[in-house]
C-alpha cells in the first residue's frame, strides 16, 4: 500500500453505524467554543451521500422553524461523535433534493423500510 | 537545515480543529551527509547531502569512492547547502525527517511542471483582446511592444511567448501538519512546486521561524 492510502485508510471511520439514504438520523457533532465542548445534535433526514474515500460528505435536511436547513457533513471528520439511526427510508433515488420543493408534512415524509 | 526529498502527491486530512485541509505528501530524506565544507579548505562552510540510491554500475568510480567516504551507496541526487557556521553533523550520518517538527513552517524548492511554449496571455496574464465586438484575429495577442523611432528598439525584459514552467520554484512559509517518521513522510499544508515524483529541497522556513 502507497503511503497516500496509508494516510487515508487511518483517518477512515469504522465506528459509525452505516446509514443510507432517506434514513432519519440525527448527528452528535461535537462543537468546540473557546477551550469547552459541547455535543450538537442536528437530526434530519439523509438526502445525500457524495464522495468516495476519505473525501465522501453526507447531506441532512430537517425543517427548522418552518425553514428548511440543510448541513453537509464529513463522514470521517473526527468531531461527528456519532450518528444515530431512528428510522430506515426506502427511497427509489440517490439524492432526495425533491424533498426541497416539498411545504408541509410531505417535506420530510419518506416511505419506510 | 535542508533536506532532499520527493514528493509523493497530495491528499487531505482532518486537522485538529477538524478541517480538511489539502496537503503535500513529500518523502523527505534519509538523506547521508556525504562531505562537510569548512572555511578554511574550501573557502566556505556547507554540508553535502545525498539522497535515494543508484544502482552501482551506474555511478561513476568517482562518485562510488566520494559516497564510500561516508559509507553510503552511490546517491541518486546530492545537493548541498551553506551554512553560516560549521555544522555539527559528521560524514556518514542519516539526516531523517526527525528535524521537522508538526506545527512549524517549512520552504519547499523545487522545479515547476514544464507548460511548454505558452503565448502572453496563459505565461504573462495579459488580458488579449475581445472575442467579440467586432473582433477579429485578434484576441490573445500582447499588443505593441515598442515605443517610436525614440528609442527604436525593444527594450530588454519584454514580456513576450515562450518557455513556460520547468524553473527553480520556492514556495514559502508552508506549515507542517504531520511528520511520520516510520514512512520518512512529511505532510505540509497546501501545494509544492513539481510533478508527482519530483525532487524538492524542503528547509526550515526562513522567514517565518516561530511555529504556529
Amino acid at each position: 500500500m502507497n503511503v497516500i492510502e496509508k494516510i487515508q485508510q487511518e483517518q477512515i471511520r469504522t465506528d459509525l453505524v452505516p446509514f443510507k439514504v432517506g434514513d432519519a438520523v440525527k448527528v452528535h457533532s461535537r462543537i468546540k467554543e473557546g477551550d469547552r465542548e459541547r455535543i450538537q445534535v442536528f437530526s434530519g433526514l439523509v438526502i445525500n451521500k457524495q464522495g468516495r474515500g476519505i473525501r465522501e460528505t453526507f447531506t441532512v435536511r430537517r425543517i427548522s422553524y418552518g425553514e428548511g436547513v440543510e448541513r453537509i457533513f464529513p463522514t470521517n471528520s473526527p468531531f461527528i461523535q456519532k450518528v444515530e439511526v431512528e428510522r430506515t427510508g426506502k427511497v427509489h433515488r440517490a439524492k432526495l433534493y425533491y424533498l426541497r420543493g416539498r411545504i408541509g408534512k410531505t417535506a420530510t415524509k419518506v416511505q419506510e423500510a | 537545515m535542508e533536506l532532499l526529498g520527493k514528493k509523493i502527491g497530495m491528499t487531505q486530512v482532518f486537522d485538529a480543529k477538524g478541517n480538511f485541509i489539502g496537503v503535500t505528501v513529500i518523502e523527505v530524506g534519509p538523506c547521508t551527509v556525504l562531505q562537510k565544507k569548512d572555511a578554511k579548505s574550501d573557502g566556505y562552510n556547507a554540508v553535502q547531502l545525498g539522497f535515494g540510491t543508484k544502482k552501482e554500475r551506474t555511478a561513476t568510480k568517482p562518485m562510488l569512492g566520494h559516497c564510500k567516504k561516508a559509507n553510503a551507496a552511490p546517491a541518486a541526487h546530492i545537493r548541498e547547502y551553506r551554512t553560516p557556521e560549521p555544522v555539527a553533523f559528521n560524514v556518514g550520518d542519516k539526516i531523517t525527517v526527525k528535524e521537522f517538527q508538526p506545527g512549524q513552517f517549512v520552504d519547499v524548492i523545487g522545479t515547476s511542471k514544464g507548460k511548454g511554449f505558452q503565448g502572453v496571455v496563459r505565461r504573462h496574464k495579459f488580458a488579449g483582446g475581445d472575442m467579440t465586438h467586432g473582433a477579429k484575429g485578434w484576441h490573445r495577442r500582447s499588443g505593441a511592444i515598442g515605443q517610436r523611432l525614440f528609442p527604436g528598439r525593444v527594450f530588454k525584459n519584454m514580456r513576450m511567448p515562450g518557455h513556460m514552467g520547468h524553473t527553480k520554484i520556492t514556495t514559502q512559509n508552508l506549515k507542517v501538519v504531520q511528520v511520520r517518521e516510520a514512512d520518512n513522510v512529511l505532510l505540509i499544508q497546501g501545494a509544492v512546486p513539481g510533478h508527482t515524483g519530483a525532487l524538492v529541497v524542503v528547509r526550515h522556513a526562513i522567514k517565518k521561524t516561530k511555529a504556529a
